[in-house]
């Protein structure tokens, strides 16, 4: 456990109607200017990475919505043809003009379905594949992290990372990219359009735009306050609600219902709150455009009609330039959208980013290291002036040590709490690397071994036994994808859990359901072991796998042991004596350090602590 | 989803909708207001263009111009307006079905939350809600005004020209079909994303909560390729949405552009004969030019009415879950002399839609202040026993008393202010040591709290936290080890002074040290309340008066660990095998 350098004092942390959720470090962390900075830049070099492999789709996709909005701005144009020259023509007996010109607009109508058509399946494809590899990439990256990692960052975080995160960055790419693109392209060519019809009246226009710049600034900044203050009100929100459920059965036994209601109440209503006022912003922005709009609609239809009584503008021009005039607004309101999905894709980004960046403690060698053929009985553990402590800034918990386990060996740790045992288990594991010195596995240093290699020959089981969601089957199989029923079956009754999976509704394809919530705790236990003899490795590590066994179904899990354990060697932490006695040699660990070393027997004639140990124990039995 | 269930499945909003009905009404006239606003625009347009402009007459000018931008400024008023009004009823609606939803769920049984994956919760309570908000604030009230427009829209199109109102009316009919068409097959797809993006969720979540498993057996890449396909699935599935949509936008911008192009044609000929004027065609295109938004969301409208209706069901297939365990009409009080005697009568017990039972007639009575100790091969069902007194779930035959009242009869709160529990794996809130301990209870001072933690061998480690009882832990805050959560779950149990305390294998995760010290400590609580002690270990065993052996569904075997030992060999094949084995090692 860390101890944070300067605890400050709680009621200085937290509002005192959240003095409940207690203190944490990560409430004193302030991320400055410069780290701001670095973390756009991260976020930026990733969206770069994302898109780079489908330029060639993202530069088609443009050119079908340049072409689009090209083809849906000549409409208007199209009809003050008409209008200025079409019909003085057709009334003079040429209705040529005219007819091209509703030709031309059904044509433009047509090229702007048919193209915007062809930009929405580009960029939806776009959007897809983008999403679908930054998904695999998460889910590999956050899968290859070390366990020290995941220790730390908390599940919570990875979750909202692959959830809400990737769901902004969805949302930005389904609609918000779209809309931006035809928005800016649709108002550049609109302005450009004005001007080209007629200078005057388009530099009116312009003039009167000027506050547009002035209200979107505004609306920028409040709506980036608005978006963070429901981001982070609505990750409360979803906390507490896991929380709940996943703790449902001790917030009804413990009556915790009410307080959870009022705690709840509270969150939700700030997060209310929040969405309240971020539609508050949009309404004084999109009144602000509208109101800027009209206005100077009414200018230019004052100073036009003006001109046009006065003989120096054509009427059609007019006309184009009311109808262009509103479209020229409307995308505006979509700016407004853009603006909040902006907001939360980025922050999004900067998160998924920052998780990418996590460099693994625990590496994966570029040129491992091939495991040379298994002979029989095992393979060798070794362990070269190991040191280890978890992180540079904490006490070591390991000092400097050797021990050599010959291949085949049963090896039973035994020593305190927080002596060190589940750490060397951990390192045989390779869960962690230590710190200094190596630890070998047939000779071969295990950061030079490539992961399949090394799952392969070494498995731990530990207490925790996590089911995925599946049938019993399933998660028997995880110890070896590639197994047929038969081999499932085998394991299973190898240690004793046959009878009671065939006694399950659906037997072998019974769904275990959420965390396997159907079986019991000794029954998963059952069911990680079976998983780890199916996985049949040379070396087994056993961290107080037995702990939740009644004792009948761990004398079942105890023979098969020590029939499976003879041809393999095996790292054993129990407290129990019954399963240490099966070693061949036991360790005994106090403080980091091996303080005795020998088989079971001898230990116990010597006077050492193990002979103290299973004495004290022995006259304790009843 | 046809038309009916929608309809329906948006009716259910109905008890939420109706508190804020004025302020809806409000949003939905401020809408049409500015509608009528902007539509009057280009007719006032045509005034111009007509009168003062065709006649180079500049009299009458300033005062249309004035109306122009009168009728510009209300149109902006009422865009402020109509989102003014909705910013509170819709965020309220939202809030309070969260808030029903999550009161709701607090009360359904145990066996409702072991069926459902929390995920598929969240999803109900997080992006379904906020789909209901957007409806209320957006959607609902457009598909009701844009209706209206559409048909006042019309309507002035048949004043100005009957013939432009004739062609319009022409192109929008078969927008509206396709878009209806287009909208049921839209509702398959949502509805499958919607599940995809919940079983995709659910494989996260165990990709990070079984972190050890997969790296003990280096199968990261086994579930990385379900993980894949699941997310390969639901981008097939967005690609089908994505290309419906792209046929239905095509449809949504020829329409009415094929409608403008022939009123161009009709309008201009019309001018050309002289049936029409300059700008009554002026202001038909920009009527029809306002139209297109009316008309265009409709399809998109009825999708989003569609994804509603398939939010509002999801969200009520779970409100609609009964409650099964609620407290009774009359609850009894319990007698003021209660001392906690637990009794067992006939307890039969099958999990929810299975007939097969787990418990088959058990019959113990547990004595005031006694505590006893069940044991029982794995999966005999002493966890589900013990659920059965605080009533995480509910007997199927027999009945479960406290000092001679059926626990169906007592108020809840009641029930479980005597009754206080610790489960196999302690469950730990990210909230302060205080908060986890005392949960929230009402009236638990720090020194209660102290108290609990010192019977739990648990206040030296917390005094040497970092913030002592203010210290965050749990899922967000600093992570304990098993030992240190387990002594926490304990204190809570104790800290209620409750009569009755159910321990279901709390001290399986302890190590045998702080196991000893916890029993230890435990020994002078067990003294004053009664207590049921699921056990696997002989050191477990020997804290209770009495050991009940339960196997089969029923109780088979009632005494002492040493007279079980002595006469009952299944028991001793249960709990000792020979002198060597019935040993632990310190470790």
């Amino acid at each position: 456990m860390t101890t944070p350098a300067a605890p400050v004092a709680p009621a200085a942390e937290s509002a005192p109607a959240e003095s409940w959720r207690g203190v944490a470090a990560e409430d004193t962390e302030q991320l400055d200017h410069a780290a701001g900075l670095k973390v756009q830049a991260r976020s930026r070099a990733l969206l770069r990475s994302l898109l780079r492999p489908r330029m060639a789709r993202v530069w088609f996709a443009l050119a079908l919505v340049v072409l689009e909005n090209l083809s849906r701005l000549s409409g208007p144009l199209i009809i003050a043809v008409a209008i200025d020259t079409g019909i003085p023509a057709a009334v003079k007996g040429d209705p040529t003009v005219l007819a091209w010109c509703v030709a031309g607009y059904a044509f433009s109508g047509i090229a702007s379905a048919v193209l915007f058509a062809g930009f929405t399946r580009t960029s939806g494809r776009i959007g897809q594949d983008v999403v679908l590899d930054l998904r695999q990439r998460i889910f590999r990256h956050a899968q290859g992290l070390s366990l020290s990692f995941h220790e730390s960052y908390t599940s919570g975080r990875v979750i909202s990372r692959q959830t809400s995160d990737i769901d902004a960055l969805a949302e930005l790419l389904e609609s918000g990219v779209d809309d931006l693109l035809a928005s800016v392209l649709s108002i550049v060519g609109i302005t450009a359009l004005l001007l080209w019809l007629d200078l005057p009246l388009a530099a009116v226009m312009l003039v009167m735009a000027v506050p547009l710049v002035f209200v979107a600034r505004w609306f920028l900044r409040r709506s980036n306050q608005t978006y963070r203050a429901t981001s982070g009100r609505v990750a409360k929100v979803i906390m507490q609600f896991v929380e709940t459920m996943n703790g449902m059965r001790a917030v009804q036994a413990f009556r915790r219902e009410p307080r959870n209601e009022s705690i709840l109440d509270a969150l939700n209503s700030g997060y209310r709150e929040a969405n309240r006022d971020a539609l508050k912003v949009v309404a004084q922005f999109t009144m602000g455009v509208r109101m800027i709009g009209n206005i100077s609609l009414a200018v230019v239809l004052a100073v036009g009609a003006y001109r046009v009584a006065g003989g120096t503008l054509e009427l059609g021009v007019l006309t184009a330039f009311t109808l262009y005039l509103r479209r020229f607004y409307e995308p505006l309101d979509d700016i407004a959208m853009f603006a909040n999905s902006y907001s939360s894709a980025t922050a999004a980004l900067e998160k998924i980013s920052g998780l990418l960046e996590e460099e693994p403690d625990v590496r994966e060698p570029e040129h491992p290291t091939a495991l040379p053929r298994q002979s029989r009985g095992g393979r060798s553990v070794e362990f070269v002036r190991t040191e280890f402590r978890y992180r540079a800034d904490t006490p070591v918990v390991l000092p400097t040590f050797d021990l050599t386990v010959p291949a085949g060996q049963t090896v039973a740790l035994v020593g305190p709490t927080g002596a060190g045992k589940s750490t060397i288990a951990k390192l045989v594991a390779r869960f962690y690397d230590p710190t200094t010195g190596a630890v070998l596995l047939d000779g071969i240093d295990l950061s030079a071994l490539s992961d399949v290699d090394l799952r392969r020959a070494v498995v731990m089981v530990t207490q925790e036994n996590f089911l995925f969601s599946g049938s019993v089957a399933e998660n028997i199989a995880l110890g070896k994808p590639s197994a047929t029923r038969a081999e499932i079956e085998a394991a299973t009754r190898a240690v004793g859990g046959h009878d009671f999976v065939c006694a399950l509704p659906e037997g072998y394809d019974t769904d275990v359901r959420k965390r396997g919530g159907r079986l019991s705790a000794g029954q998963r236990q059952v069911i990680a072991f079976a998983r780890a003899f199916l996985a049949d490795p040379a070396v087994l590590v056993l961290d107080e796998a037995t702990s939740s066994l009644d004792v009948p179904t761990e004398q079942i899990v105890q023979r098969a042991l020590e029939s499976v354990l003879a041809d393999r060697t095996a790292l054993i932490i129990a407290h129990r004596l019954s399963t240490v006695l099966i070693a061949d040699r036991v360790l005994v660990v106090d403080d980091g350090r091996i303080v005795e070393d020998g088989a079971p027997a001898d230990l116990i004639e010597d006077s050492g602590r193990f002979a103290a140990l299973h004495a004290a124990w022995r006259d304790s039995l009843v | 989803m046809d038309r009916a269930t929608t309809l329906g499945a948006i009716r259910r909003l109905s008890p939420y909708l109706r508190p804020v009905r004025g302020r809806l009404i409000g949003s939905a006239a401020a809408v049409l207001a500015s509608m009528v606003c902007g539509l009057a625009i280009p007719v006032v347009i045509q005034q111009i263009l007509d009168g003062p402009v065709a006649a180079r007459d500049t009299g009458p000018l300033p005062w249309l111009v004035l109306a122009v931008a009168a009728l510009g400024a209300g149109e902006a008023l009422m865009f402020y307006l109509r989102r003014r009004l909705i910013a509170g009823p819709s965020t309220l609606v939202e809030a309070r079905m969260r808030a029903d939803l999550y009161a709701h769920l607090q009360r359904l049984p145990i066996s409702f939350h072991d069926r459902w994956q929390s995920g598929q919760l969240l999803s109900r309570a997080m992006s379904d809600l906020t789909t209901v908000r957007h409806f209320v604030a957006f959607s609902g009230i457009f598909l009701v005004v844009n209706s209206i427009t559409l048909v006042l829209g019309m309507g002035l199109m048949f004043v100005l020209s009957p013939v432009l109102g004739v062609v319009t009316l022409v192109c929008a009919l078969p927008l509206v079909l396709i878009s209806s068409l287009y909208e049921s097959q839209y509702a398959v797809l949502t509805r499958r994303a919607q599940d995809q993006v919940g079983d995709l969720a659910t494989t996260v979540e165990e990709s990070v909560l079984g972190i050890r498993v997969l790296k003990a057996f280096g199968r990261g890449a086994h579930l990385g390729k379900r993980f894949a396909a699941q997310a390969r699935e639901l981008r097939a599935t967005e690609l089908q949405k994505v290309r419906r949509l792209a046929v239905l936008w095509a449809a949504i911008i020829v329409l009415p552009e094929a409608g403008i192009a022939a009123q161009l044609l009709f309008g201009t000929f019309g001018i050309v004969d002289g049936s029409m004027s300059v700008g009554t065609v002026v202001a038909g295109i920009t009527v029809a030019s306002y139209l297109r938004w009316p008309t265009d969301s409709i399809g998109w409208l009825l999708a989003e009415a569609n994804k509603v209706a398939t939010a509002v069901t999801r969200y009520w297939e779970v409100r609609d879950a009964p409650v099964t365990i609620t407290d009774p009409a009359a609850p009894r009080p319990l007698p003021a002399s209660g001392v906690g005697a637990v009794l067992f009568d006939g307890v039969r017990f099958a999990h929810p839609g299975s007939d097969d039972e787990v418990l088959r007639g058990v019959d113990l009575a547990v004595r005031p202040g006694e505590t006893v100790a069940l044991v029982g091969p794995t999966g005999s069902g002493k966890s589900t026993l013990t659920g059965l007194v605080p009533r995480l779930a509910d007997v199927t035959g027999g009945r479960v008393s406290v000092d001679g009242v059926d626990v169906r009869e007592l108020a809840l709160a009641d029930l479980r202010t005597v009754v206080a529990m610790a489960f196999e794996e302690p469950v730990l809130f990210s909230a302060s040591v205080r908060e986890n301990v005392a949960l929230g209870a009402p009236g638990v001072s720090d020194e209660q709290v102290r108290v609990a933690l010192r019977i739990a061998q648990a206040e030296d480690f917390v005094d040497r936290l970092p913030w002592g009882l203010d210290t965050r832990i749990g899922e967000e805050g600093l992570s304990l080890s098993g030992g240190q959560r387990q002594r926490l779950a304990l204190a809570r149990a104790v800290v209620g002074a409750p009569k009755v305390l159910v321990l279901d294998d709390p001290l399986s995760a302890l190590d045998v040290h702080t196991e000893a010290e916890v029993e230890h400590a435990l020994r002078s609580v067990l003294a004053g309340v009664t207590a049921i002690v699921v056990a696997h270990r002989p050191s477990t065993v020997q804290l209770a008066d009495r050991v009940a052996m339960l196997d089969g569904g029923r109780i088979v075997a009632v005494g002492t660990h040493s007279q079980l030992l002595a006469e009952n060999p299944d028991y001793r094949a249960l709990l000792s095998t020979s002198d060597d084995d019935r040993a632990e090692v310190g470790s």
